[in-house]
């Protein structure tokens, strides 16, 4: 049952310590920025954060990050030019990393919300991320076993939910956001505007209705959106 | 003696040319991203990116620049007409599944067999990040590098077995860099076109055997 709650500290309500939380994003374009920044208010610590990158500058997943709450990083692109707080916590031992390439992420991701108990992927045989993992020659090619990633929770920033939690997506926004929308056992969406059921186009729905837990609608900062 | 090849943009458009018309196309981040400045609307060239987009537009200057759309490397980039949007588990399918024709990406090493390497030097402190490299290497059917074929240190990146950790085994088809082009075949590499250099002298720095196809 959807709950459309006022604030991000609302929608985050709940998350305990030691949660395992999918964060949506591709840098900055789809981060849930002010439900991660609610997160951090809220004082949850010793999370494992699932999202392709460790943040971007002092905002959202690298303020997190920032202030000690990640025990453990998985993604696939953590080095960028403006994740110094991953990098420094890294090169200190303080923070954790499990480093997949992305296609395997998304798709343990995708698994975990499809039912799938695992899976093969040939990206990665015969490399150093291969290591510890089962491996199967199928058709005279290499393979790696690899297995669903589930969230706790989902934190996804979408352009607009209807009143039943029906979601749309704006642009290379989408991103991590529909997977991991089905991937958590609690999915909390961040959405530019809440619109009456009936006001999306059912074609155009990107995540139904059902994957969805709590919306808030929240103004985006330094953002310009256009329809 | 240093050997002045080809620069940049002339290499870019060396690999612009050799798309062909109206391919699915990824480019990496870096050097590659170079490519798309040359080529023409009229190739009919589709540009996929790994955030979930095909026909992806030049990068978005002023008024045009939207944080909801970038590319692989974060940069606001444009919409083209006929583009398309999903999400990255599809975008990677699209990889994995073999729909895209070519992606070109940077290495530190290319091994005679096409084993490239480009994620990670090992360094104590350098910080992992593969991203879509390993996904692209394997899963596009072709897979072209561009890099000089010297670092800064005089050796050369063409070798025989990359010494830094691999991102994938025989994926690499083609090799473009400042001083030739090499086609990497079944056992063995044929140079298909020289700048400012000649074969014997290409040869003399590689310890990779090389067959002259320059003349084919």
């Amino acid at each position: 049952m959807l709950s459309i709650v006022e604030t991000a500290a609302d929608a985050v309500a709940g998350i305990t310590d030691g949660a395992t939380i999918l964060v949506g994003g591709f840098g900055a374009a789809g981060q849930p920025v002010q439900l991660i920044e609610a997160l951090l208010d809220a004082g949850a610590r010793d999370l494992t954060i699932v999202s392709n990158n460790a943040g971007n500058g002092e905002t959202g997943l690298a303020a997190l990050i920032r202030d000690g709450r990640v025990r453990k990083m998985v993604c696939s692109f953590p080095r960028q030019s403006d994740s110094w707080h991953f990098d420094r916590k890294y090169r200190a031992g303080e923070i954790e990393l499990e480093l997949l390439p992305q296609g395997n992420l998304a798709e343990r991701i995708r698994a975990a919300g499809a039912g799938i108990g695992a899976f093969y992927s040939p990206t990665g045989f015969g490399t150093p991320l291969a290591d510890g993992k089962e491996t199967r020659e199928i058709d005279g090619k290499g393979y790696i076993l690899e297995y669903p990633l589930r969230g706790d929770v989902a934190l996804i920033a979408a352009h607009r939910a209807d009143q039943l939690g029906n979601l749309v997506y704006r642009k290379t926004a989408r991103n991590f956001g529909p997977i991991m929308a089905t991937a958590a056992t609690t999915t909390i969406a961040q959405v530019d505007e809440v619109v009456p059921v009936g006001a999306l186009d059912p074609e155009q729905v990107v995540t139904p209705c059902l994957y969805v837990d709590r919306v808030v609608a929240v103004a985006r900062t330094a953002s310009r959106v256009a329809s | 003696m240093s050997i002045t090849g080809i620069d940049r943009d002339t290499l870019g458009k060396q690999v612009a040319s050799d798309i062909p018309q109206g391919a699915f196309v990824n480019l990496g981040i870096g050097l590659p991203t170079s490519v798309s400045n040359f080529l023409t609307p009229d190739s009919g060239v589709m540009l996929h990116t790994e955030n979930g987009m095909l026909g992806m537009g030049p990068e978005a200057r002023g008024e045009d620049v939207d944080p909801d759309l970038v590319n692989a490397g974060k940069v606001p980039v444009t919409e083209l007409p006929g583009s398309s949007y999903f999400h990255q588990a599809d975008s990677f399918a699209m990889m994995r599944g073999g729909h895209l024709d070519i992606c070109v990406l940077g290495a530190y090493q290319v091994s005679a067999d096409g084993d490239l390497a480009n994620w990670y030097t090992g360094r104590a402190d350098d910080i992992p990040a593969v991203g879509g490299a390993m996904d692209l290497a394997t899963g596009a059917k072709q897979t072209f590098v561009m890099m000089n074929l010297l670092s800064r240190d005089g050796t050369a990146k063409l070798v025989r077995e990359c010494a830094y950790p691999l991102t994938g085994l025989a994926c690499v088809t083609r090799v473009y860099t400042d001083l030739a082009v090499f086609l990497i075949e079944p056992q063995r590499v044929v140079v298909r076109d020289l700048f400012g250099i000649d074969f014997d002298r290409l040869a003399g720095l590689l310890d990779v055997p090389l067959n002259d196809g320059t003349n084919r």
